[in-house]
């Protein structure tokens, strides 16, 4: 055998493969993305098409205040992150608390919202079309909000408890991708609801 | 009819020509019911129903090709390939592929494809885009669980399950353009022999046309999955000369016959539960949930062709509808026999 | 029991009680043993769902029959649909991804072995989930009973007026549980195959399985997560009072068709391509040369995954949309036949030159290939719209996909059965009653499904409990029913030899078929970790390099 080609290959001097926290994170969000895609495709098909009860145009206000917030989360978790690549610990946890006070500012917005659609324009899920695809989609947006500031906050408190250093940034990279998924979310149903379906 | 015209405008090439003369072959002798079947997609008896077929049969012969080519080089793979004693222990030449024959192989069933789409195009819109003509009887269906509602909106009909149009002549056409809703649930109105199948969807407006080209009964069914008495929503059309058209029409515009000797059994229908979901017309009997019984004894069957229309079979579903079509919506009157009786004499006067 | 023990002589090992044995099953995280267990599942619920055919073809055996009442033979279509798709065919293509992906790419397991494990579970729950509401509280019209608004549940059917009680929140609910375990093997998949290859293993000289199974899991993601949405939707109307599909209130019942059948339709690209994963892998084997055009075979998957998502509505050709709609989804459902027939065509030029070897499993894969044709076939009549507006909703469809999901992909799982379970166990499966299996099952399919298109085209519509004499169907459902009898006895047969051979079977030795994946390179079964030391490779097929030093593949790629 020696004497023929060399059945036994080499190993590559490199063998680098993506970081498979990365990869996952990323098919979540194409699933996410998906079944987010349907919920304003029904959102769009609907709009105009109510036979009765209050229209976009009569009750929605544009929550400007409360979109700055939660995209702003964006950049405070993104420099989170790369605080925590260079092992600045404290920088870390502060902008990552500050993030999940800025995302748990834009759920209170939205509470706030629902509370006044509901008790003073009477709109609710089965009131007309309108209700139900703002309430679903917007909804479906808030529970992705919640579920990623549960992460954040339990991240939050293992940093607190001095468990998150510089070894784990890959992984807390992996949970900022999922927040920044949800901003980004954010971006495409603010301009549906408040922009192109009023 | 225009639209006969541009499906025979499919005819080009020797391959076609000789489609062609099969057809007219098929064509005069399926001027008689097909013997296989009532419902045979292949016994086409008007417009819509022959330009599909004539499609389906020009598709089945390329597929059929296909078929027999790609069968024929499986089988010969298998036997001129097959692995034989002497072979043990050598290995066949290893070839890994041929950007030539990958070519060739994507190509033709790319030039296949196209072929195909344009003869399934033209059908589309042939059938689709028909203009309706002033001529055209209009029908008005809407898809109940699990009966059919009838109306002739210019004629002043209401019927139910079964639908009597006149017979289209080629020179002078007459058409029947169906309007398809429903009142609940999914449906679909397939008589196979005289066109294909379009749904009745609730809130969403569907039209159908056909032209039968010969008179006779043709029989069909609801399509699309209803509820439990889904498989027993049965079409029954009546394709009438003209005359026996007008004839008919006419006997449907009547009000009901009024008959003093069925007194009784017009007082129970009218005083139990009944008129909160039939309409007999000329009475106070009016109500829309269930089948019009104005002109019942006009009719075949009765429970959506699921039962003949005899008076034993009558007096089983005013007994106990679901003795006939468990599931249906009508519920059992509880009448008394004598009751029953008597709302059956008047049944029977309502022709 | 699995195992390569090395022992110290005269050490006394003790037999594993039972219990642990148990325990070790149900909490495993390896990949090897969720697969089996995926595969065990399956073929549980494989014979559940046969037992619901069986159950449609003796009511459906003659005109006018009453063995079951109409509410119940609604209740078998459903559940038979919802049972094979989503708790057998599913599961197992997910159960054989599991086993060989890793093993094939070189890996010790999957990127993610809990999120495996959880996702099997979580599939597992949703169809005993399906089965619970079969002895959920009975009430008005059997409504606590299983589902019976057909698989695809239409709206407005499936609203509560006209579903009432909780028979269709179980076909909703089991679906939406199993479907977060579908996303998360999915994604399992895709990080396994893009992070955790051996050295060596490029994109290009992964094995076809491997592509294959990533190209599924990308439209896993992409399909499940509508019918995730649909099902949310359709629980919002019938609980929180929505309005996304009441028509009173302007819904649309169309809407969730669209919803349904971009799900729906990708679905079954998301089952065919792992059976072509197999056809793949075996027919080279038996014929003894490399798959013919493996670039072209990964660009055609890749192809009849991007088209695939573009043909839904051709499932909705009578529902009245207009002329251009019907043709764009013509062309698009004709123009997906293409990649697919380069596919048969490649696996014809593999065995073309060949030197083909008739084991059960390659029995197998020939049947597939002859069926899938023919399906493939029936398909573009139907692509044909004006031609599916007699065909749709008819018994011609039904021909159509079983001749798909059981001419093909059954036969093509039987084939991966025959190929890799000696791998699993190592055993090898008698070829006897493999061949038993084949003829008798090859026969009862034809006589069922081949036949089966007749009466749809003479105007037997689908979904009907009975059927009026007179109109020509009642001989050919007799045949019909007489062929699912025959291929129960055939399904019997198998499993007979799935058990017997485990006790009996020769010994398998770690590569049977002189074959050239890495899979074949370790024991069967495998240990725990898979490989003693992780491999380097330098072309497609490892194994061959290393039996023909003389002539390496490595040489030509």
């Amino acid at each position: 055998m020696s004497a023929m080609a060399n059945p036994f290959p080499e190993t590559p001097p490199t063998w680098n493969l993506p970081y498979r926290g990365k990869v996952a994170m990323a098919g979540l969000i194409v699933a996410e993305s998906a079944i987010f895609t349907i919920f304003v495709v029904a959102y769009l098909f609907y709009v105009g098409k109510s036979l009765s009860g209050p229209t976009p145009r009569e009750v929605l206000e544009t929550p400007i205040f409360y979109t700055i917030c939660l995209l702003s989360s964006s950049l405070t978790v993104h420099l989170a992150t790369k605080s925590l690549a260079r092992d600045k610990v404290g920088a870390f946890i502060g902008l990552w608390l500050l993030t999940i006070v800025l995302g748990g500012t834009f759920l209170y917005g939205t509470g706030q919202e629902w509370h006044r659609l509901i008790y003073e324009h009477g709109l609710t899920i089965s009131t007309n079309l309108f209700g139900t695809t703002y309430y679903s989609l917007v909804g479906l947006h808030g529970f992705h909000v919640t579920a990623g500031l549960v992460m954040l906050s339990l991240v939050a408190i293992f940093a607190l408890a001095g468990r998150v250093r510089m070894q784990e940034s890959r992984r807390v990279e992996v949970l900022a991708m999922y927040w920044h998924f949800v901003d980004a979310v954010w971006v495409v149903v603010f301009t549906v609801v408040y922009v192109l379906g009023r | 009819m225009q639209a006969l015209r541009s499906t025979n405008s499919l005819a080009r090439g020797p391959l076609s020509v000789l489609l062609s003369v099969i057809w007219q072959v098929r064509a005069a002798v399926g001027a008689t019911p097909s013997a296989l079947s009532p419902t045979n997609i292949f016994a086409p008896a008007s417009t819509p129903a022959k330009s599909i077929a004539h499609l389906s049969i020009f598709v089945l012969v390329i597929t059929g090709i296909i078929f027999v080519v790609v069968f024929t080089l499986l089988v010969y793979s298998i036997i001129k390939f097959r692995g034989r004693a002497v072979d043990a222990g050598r290995e066949p030449a290893q070839v890994y592929g041929s950007t030539q024959i990958e070519l060739a192989w994507t190509i033709i069933p790319i030039l296949i494809v196209v072929v195909l789409f344009l003869a399934t195009a033209r059908v589309i819109h042939a059938i689709q885009d028909a203009p309706q003509p002033p001529s055209a009887i209009e029908v008005t269906a809407i898809g109940h669980q699990y009966w059919w509602e009838f109306r002739y909106p210019k004629l002043g009909v209401v019927t139910a399950n079964e639908l009597h149009i006149p017979v289209s002549d080629p020179a002078n056409p007459t058409p029947t353009f169906l309007n398809l809703f429903s009142a609940d649930t999914d449906h679909s109105f397939w008589v196979p022999e005289l066109a294909g199948k379009t749904d009745l969807i609730p809130n969403h407006p569907n039209r159908m046309w056909m032209d039968p080209r010969r008179t006779g009964i043709f029989l069909g069914q609801c399509a699309q999955y209803c509820g439990v008495q889904h498989a027993k929503m049965l079409l029954r059309i009546s394709v009438d000369s003209p005359e026996d058209f007008a004839a008919w029409v006419h006997g449907q515009q009547q009000p009901a016959v009024q008959d003093e000797s069925v007194e009784t059994g017009r007082r129970v229908f009218e005083s139990t539960a009944c008129i909160n979901c039939h309409a007999v017309a000329g009475t106070n009997a009016n109500g829309r949930f269930g089948p019009d019984l104005t002109h019942l004894m006009s009719r075949a069957t009765i429970a959506a062709g699921a039962a003949p229309n005899t008076p034993e079979k009558l007096r089983l579903w005013i007994q106990d509808p679901n003795k006939i079509k468990p599931g249906s919506l009508m519920p059992a009157m509880q009448l008394s026999d004598a009751d029953l009786d008597a709302v059956l004499s008047y049944m029977e006067t309502l022709r | 029991m699995s195992s390569n023990a090395i022992t110290n002589p005269g050490v006394q090992i003790d037999e594993k009680p039972r219990v642990d044995i148990l325990h070790e099953w149900v909490t495993t995280v390896d990949h090897k043993r969720l697969g089996v267990l995926y595969m065990f599942s399956s073929l549980m619920f494989l014979v559940l769902g046969g037992v619901e055919a069986l159950i449609i073809r003796i009511q459906l055996m003659h005109s006018l029959n009453t063995f079951v009442s109409p509410q119940v033979f609604n209740r078998m279509f459903t559940m038979h649909g919802t049972t094979m798709i989503f708790f057998v065919a599913m599961p197992v293509l997910f159960g054989f991804a599991n086993y060989l992906v890793p093993l094939m790419i070189g890996a010790r397991d999957m990127a993610f072995p809990r999120l495996n494990a959880f996702s099997f579970w979580l599939t597992t729950l949703g169809g005993l989930l399906l089965y619970f509401s079969l002895v959920g509280a009975n009430g008005l019209y059997g409504a606590g009973n299983a589902p019976d608004v057909g698989w695809w549940a239409y709206a407005p059917l499936t609203a509560r007026a006209f579903s009432p009680g909780h028979s269709t929140d179980y076909w909703t609910l089991s679906l939406l549980v199993s479907g977060f375990g579908s996303i998360g093997t999915a994604i399992n998949i895709i990080a396994t195959v893009l992070c955790m290859r051996c050295p060596g293993m490029k994109l290009s000289r992964m094995p076809l399985l491997a592509w294959l199974n990533l190209v599924m899991a990308g439209m896993v993601l992409l399909a499940i997560s509508p019918l995730t949405a649909s099902q949310i939707m359709l629980l919002i109307d019938r609980y929180l009072g929505g309005h996304f599909f009441d028509a009173q209130a302007g819904g649309s019942a169309v809407l969730w068709m669209h919803f349904f059948w971009i799900f729906g339709h990708p679905e079954v690209y998301v089952l065919v391509i792992p059976a072509f994963a197999f056809l793949s892998e075996i027919i080279p084997v038996f014929s003894r040369k490399p798959i013919f055009g493996y670039p072209v075979m990964v660009a055609a998957t890749v192809s009849i995954a991007f088209i695939s998502m573009s043909v839904w509505a051709h499932h909705m050709f009578t529902v009245g949309m207009n002329s251009y709609a019907n043709s764009f989804f013509a062309i698009t459902t004709m123009a997906v036949g293409v990649p697919t027939g380069i596919k048969i065509f490649n696996w014809l030029g593999t065995m073309w030159g060949g030197r083909i070897q008739f084991k059960v499993a390659m029995l197998f894969c020939i049947g597939f290939l002859f069926q899938f044709l023919i399906a493939g076939l029936t398909g573009i009549m139907q692509a044909a719209a004006p031609f599916d507006w007699q065909l749709s909703l008819s018994y011609f469809v039904v021909a159509h996909f079983h001749y798909v999901i059981v001419g093909g992909i059954l036969f093509a799982i039987f084939g991966a059965f025959y190929y890799w379970y000696p791998k699993m166990s190592g055993r090898m499966l008698s070829e006897t009653l493999g061949k038993w299996h084949f003829w008798l099952f090859l026969i009862g399919f034809h006589l069922t499904f081949t036949v089966m298109h007749i009466p749809g085209l003479l105007g037997m519509p689908r979904r009907i409990y009975t059927y009026e004499p007179g109109r020509g169907w009642d001989t050919l459902n007799l045949i019909i029913t007489i062929g699912a009898f025959v291929q129960a006895i055939a399904i019997l047969v198998f499993l007979a030899n799935l058990v017997i051979s485990y006790f009996k079977g020769a010994m398998a030795g770690s590569d049977p078929w002189d074959a050239w994946t890495l899979e074949w390179s370790t024991s069967s079964p495998p240990p725990a970790y898979n490989f003693a030391s992780i491999p380097v490779v330098a072309s497609r097929r490892p194994l061959w390099d290393l039996k023909h030093p003389e002539d390496p593949d490595s040489r030509y790629e």
